[in-house]
């Protein structure tokens, strides 16, 4: 504890944007000063540097591994200490380090062909290398180029899978990594001094002497950590940072920060982890972590290997923070087991030297992907499956959604995720089911109609699901037919349930997924509903009722899918009301994601209509993992108490996803059930076991370490105002179904005043009048105001249900960058663009507007501002608007000429319509799904969807932010 | 009379206590990871409304028999076996709902009152047992 409550306190303070996360270091014997950067304050810097104890070449990775026989309190110890040119090389390879998570992913995880080519050239390459050709076939290099693994921790592989075997070929095993000449280090020279050794890593801990005086400085700057200067709420007008809000930085030691997990896949509410669960309580900030897990990342090491090196008592995989506590024996970070290292695991195929199983890509990364054997599979792989399931009631027909689907399939045909393998399979439905044989071999797609809704079969079950490869021609004919197929359709009534049904039984023998698009309520069947909201209570500031589902049926028939792997998605297309809450079951239990586009209409709702279209394409040709289950591990102590997401949770820490998609994202509660004293971290790990479309069974590991508090200002300080945010917002709509909404309401205004109330009496040591808040949880109150407003939770403003009930599942299975946006849209100004500032990705220029507070006082008539809600962006234009920006980026003469119903920008050939046009593009860039432009001016119709995002503004029905910081003041102070 | 009344509340009891152990050994085994929630749920929910006749039956008869003291003891348990059975909401599949089990601590609160059923069982098996020889003897 003494460590951790002295040294690393500053580190957590000065929570340095990504982006700047590794300044070029300072000179080597500078005093460090108060309020210089992050690395000035580190304790090892000033110490002298015993060179020789520290090991060499693949630096920047090792520096960090603990002594012999250390503990896991050991980590705690400040890094050892280094050399200042080492330092200088440290920081240049960390440099890049914000990179892969950064970058577009565009590259997606490397295929299984191009894992294999790799494999055989490392494997010839190092064929020189004589002794451990065994260990080489069973623990394959990962796919892609040695930087694909190296670019994660730093850059730090050196040999590349080319010249590492023909570099330093004679050399034995044990020493092959420290003699070579690390190419991408500056410093060779260092090499000289090391001593030899197997056990290089092993490196006694820093004298108390430089202990004591790296402490001492450290004690000054201790006093007031950025994150918890005290801010007059009342008073700071502007608390918005300029971009986007940056997630906190655990206050771990270098080394393990460094390797840790990246926030944008694995996130927790405090980033300072209290020791009990009365610290917690008396805190009253929720505790829990928000996953992202299958997110398409650019850089993502892939270990092929028949061994996974596990936990034998807790199944923990090995991961960076595990102990060794020598060569054959490493220490489980989860629940302290002291396991075996496997003889393969000693061969380190990165470097291709044995005798370092600590610097396995297994051990240094924090992400990274497994290709499981066998025994992960309880069944062989099943392949990709994919049902759609078409409303053609005569409401759907009118919608004209048909043409769309049927086109999107028609042209996605080909980029299907799946291998040779994939079968396809149609089924439409009104009052009746009809079936679509498409067998290799027909002339043309059989229709064939069930009409018997009580007892659903299929009359010909095997040929309802064909392969797509050897059917391709009909389907294409069939999708090609199919909207023409009903046009004269007068049936009204939708048979959802027994279509539902019916995809069930053709879809459990392989498991899939089924893609259902509905227009309307069903009304015929099993699963019937009917109408339950009353549309004069929409605006009313009472209760709204019937946020709950109004039959089990869709429940229990997700759970009948969810055993036999099938999740079902749902595409709601509806003008009417058509029971969200009941509906959504179906996805939310089977793990499938809900879409929703109210008044849908192909002629009338041309935005709505684009936006479905590129959607879909996002839709069907993104990564799909099949069959999953993921497992969420933390360090014993810890227990997850509350799941929020789609799936089922099968057993207390197992949730089973028939199918994962990138864009869905997790939340889970957690509690301290045991006191976590004496320990200094604690881990969290996801592991989600996942078939990949090409048939191959897949591990993706996250490993997450925080550091453990047990003073109340460190837990403050560690807070992360977003994840709490998204936490509260999934608990809030727990609340809101199963008590009220206005409970809801009442729990989330509850949360930021207990939590600054509690702030204000255990650490605040001088009390003055006001509202204060620690600088990490300035914007807690403007985000809870914004949760107020947002459509699930508002009152008082005319909201239909099944937005609200959408909006609802969305705060639930959202990621966390999406859902911030949805609750605290971005806005900027547009008309006065420039490239200061401005990011640059791939040449191209992409200016960074300031980030605008969410309030009308910000507007000015003569300005144009976007406005980011995620799923939306509203381009506002200002009556008196600059004449340059009408002219050259919306191309129009006047004011009068702006459209009011366009949703494009024309492609000038003037700079402020490219600038625009980048930024815009950049934004759709960021998400997974097309984000509309609406242009709006005064008379448009959008223009109050626009101004309710208004966030800090006063409406009729709700404080402005101002009103409500007094409100939260009035509240703190009784 | 009076001894018929305590046998037949005696073996009612019984019954009572067994399904509270059994409602304490399948929640445990769900716990344990022994078997998944869906089975765990469906195996419970079908004993939910057998616990509650039983739980009334006993009510009932205390009643009848005018024992007003076993009759208040055992009126807050039937009372609450009835709320908890109408406050399902609509869209769960029952008492137990394997998409909540896992949830804000259900399972925790579930087996507390499984718990506590046991104890008041047997504290009334104790009491039908005593009542009964009672009776038994002043006849």
């Amino acid at each position: 504890m003494f460590f951790f409550s002295g040294p690393f306190q500053i580190p957590a303070a000065h929570h340095p944007p990504p982006q700047q996360g590794f300044p070029t270091m300072p000179q080597p014997k500078a005093p460090p000063l108060p309020g210089q950067d992050y690395y000035n304050s580190r304790p090892y810097q000033p110490a002298p540097p015993p060179v020789s104890q520290y090991h060499g070449p693949p630096g920047p990775s090792t520096p960090s591994r603990p002594p012999e026989g250390a503990a896991l309190h050991n980590h705690s110890m400040p890094p050892p200490p280094h050399t200042p040119p080492l330092s200088n090389s440290y920081s240049q390879h960390l440099q890049p380090r914000p990179g892969p998570y950064t970058q577009p992913p565009n590259q997606l995880t490397p295929t299984p062909s191009q894992g294999l080519v790799q494999t055989s050239v490392a494997y010839n390459s190092a064929a020189m290398t004589p002794p451990f050709p065994k260990a080489l076939q069973s623990s394959a290099p990962p796919p892609g180029p040695a930087a694909n693994l190296a670019m994660p921790v730093g850059g730090s592989y050196p040999p590349q899978p080319g010249h590492a075997g023909t570099s330093y070929p004679s050399l034995p095993p044990g020493y092959q990594s420290m003699q070579a000449p690390p190419s991408t280090l500056p410093t060779p020279p260092l090499t000289q001094h090391y001593p030899p050794q197997p056990q290089q890593y092993h490196q006694p801990p820093a004298g108390p002497a430089q202990l004591s005086s790296a402490l001492s400085t450290l004690s000054l700057q201790s006093q007031t950590p950025e994150a918890l200067l005290v801010l007059n709420l009342l008073q700071e007008r502007n608390l918005l940072p300029a971009g986007p809000v940056p997630a906190p930085t655990p206050c771990l030691p270098q080394d393990l920060q460094k390797l840790n997990c990246s926030p944008e896949v694995f996130r927790s509410t405090l980033t300072s982890i209290p020791q009990t669960q009365s610290l917690l309580n008396k805190a009253k900030l929720p505790l829990g972590l928000l996953l992202h897990p299958f997110k398409d990342l650019s850089q993502l090491p892939v270990v092929t290997s028949s061994t996974i090196v596990r936990c034998r008592s807790c199944r923990t995989y090995i991961n960076p923070f595990v102990s060794f506590l020598d060569q054959r024996r490493w220490k489980c970070n989860l629940c302290y087991r002291v396991n075996d290292v496997p003889e393969e695991f000693m061969y380190n195929p990165v470097s291709r030297s044995y005798g370092e199983p600590h610097k396995r890509p297994e051990v240094q990364n924090a992400t990274i992907e497994f290709i499981a054997p066998s025994e992960y599979m309880l069944r062989p792989p099943q392949p990709a499956v994919y049902l759609f399931l078409l409303d053609v009631s005569h409401n759907a027909v009118e919608t004209g959604y048909l043409d769309v689907v049927c086109q999107s399939l028609l042209e996605n045909l080909n980029s299907l995720p799946g291998d040779t393998r994939t079968k396809i399979g149609l089924i439409t439905f009104d009052s009746m089911i009809h079936f679509y044989n498409l067998q290799d071999g027909l002339s043309q797609p059989q229709m064939l109609i069930v009409s018997d809704l009580e007892d659903i079969f299929l009359p010909t079950p095997d040929s309802l699901l064909v392969n797509l490869s050897e059917s391709k021609e009909l389907v294409r004919d069939l999708l090609k037919s199919l909207p023409q197929m009903f046009t004269k359709t007068m049936e009204t009534h939708s048979a959802l349930g027994p279509a539902l049904q019916a995809a069930f039984k053709l879809m459990s023998p392989t498991g899939g997924r089924v893609t259902v698009f509905q227009t309307q309520l069903p009304t015929l069947g099993v699963g019937a509903l009917k109408s339950r909201e009353d549309p004069n209570q929409r605006a009313s500031a009472k209760d709204v009722q019937h946020l709950s589902p109004a039959t089990d049926f869709y429940k229990k028939l997700a759970l009948d899918c969810s055993g036999q792997q099938v999740a079902v998605d749902l595409f709601m297309l509806s003008a009417q009301y058509c029971d969200l809450a009941t509906l959504g079951c179906i996805s939310r239990y089977s793990a499938g994601s809900v879409y929703f586009y109210p008044s849908y209409h192909t002629e009338h709702n041309p935005a709505q209509t684009e936006r479905f279209q590129k959607d879909l394409k996002r839709y069907l040709t993104r990564k799909i993992g099949f069959e999953a289950v993921m497992r969420i591990r933390c360090t014993k102590g810890l227990s997850i108490h509350t799941f929020h997401g789609n799936f089922f949770v099968r057993s207390t820490d197992l949730l089973s996803l028939p199918n994962v998609n990138p864009d869905a994202g997790f939340a889970v509660q957690m509690s301290i059930e045991e006191n976590l004293v004496d320990m200094q971290v604690v881990s969290f790990q996801a592991a989600l076991l996942y078939t990949s479309s090409k048939g191959e069974r897949r591990i993706r590991v996250h490993t997450m370490c925080l550091p453990v508090v047990n003073s109340m200002s460190d837990i403050f300080a560690g807070a992360d105002v977003q994840a709490i945010t998204c936490l509260l917002a999934s608990m809030a709509v727990d609340r809101s179904v199963t008590a009220s909404l206005s409970d809801a309401r009442d729990a989330v205004t509850n949360a930021a005043i207990d939590s600054l109330v509690s702030y204000r009496s255990s650490v605040l040591t001088i009390q003055q009048p006001g509202l204060l808040a620690p600088a990490c949880l300035c914007l807690f109150p403007l985000y809870i105001l914004a949760l107020l407003k947002q459509r699930a939770f508002r009152t008082g403003t005319s909201t239909r249900l099944d937005d609200r009930v959408f909006a609802m599942y969305q705060l639930k299975y959202q990621p966390l960058s999406y859902l911030m946006l949805m609750i605290h849209p971005a806005l900027y100004r547009l008309d006065d663009l420039t490239d200061e500032g401005a990011l640059n990705i791939n040449d191209r220029t992409i200016p960074q507007p300031r980030a605008l507070q969410l309030s009308v006082e910000k507007l000015s008539r003569d300005g144009a501002f976007l406005m980011d809600t995620g799923s939306d962006l509203y381009l506002w234009v200002g009556k008196s608007c600059n004449p340059t920006f009408l002219n050259q980026v919306l191309g129009v003469q006047n004011y009068a000429n702006v459209p009011l119903n366009q949703n494009q920008l024309p492609e000038l050939d003037t700079a402020e319509s490219a600038r625009t046009r980048a930024f815009i593009g950049w934004i759709r860039e960021q998400r997974p799904f097309y984000p509309v432009l609406h242009l709006i001016r005064d008379e448009s119709p959008m223009k109050s969807s626009f101004m309710q995002n208004m966030i800090e503004d006063r409406t009729e029905s709700a404080l402005s932010y101002y009103e409500f910081l007094l409100h939260v003041q009035q509240q703190v102070s009784k | 009379m009076e001894a018929a009344v305590f046998i037949l509340s005696l073996v009612d009891c019984c019954a009572l206590i067994f399904l509270s152990v059994y409602f304490i050994i399948t929640l445990s085994d769900l716990e344990c990871d022994y078997i998944n929630a869906r089975a765990c749920c469906s195996k419970l929910n079908k004993w939910v409304i057998p616990e509650l006749i039983g739980q009334s039956l006993a009510t009932v008869l205390m009643l009848v028999s005018m024992h007003w003291f076993i009759f208040l003891l055992n009126l807050p348990v039937a009372s609450w076996n009835v709320y908890r059975y109408v406050k399902v909401p609509m869209g769960n599949m029952g008492v137990f709902d394997p998409t909540e089990i896992h949830n804000r601590g259900q399972l925790k609160s579930h087996m507390k009152e499984a718990m506590i059923k046991l104890g008041f069982h047997l504290l009334c098996f104790f009491i039908y047992l005593y009542s009964m020889i009672l009776a038994l003897i002043n006849d």
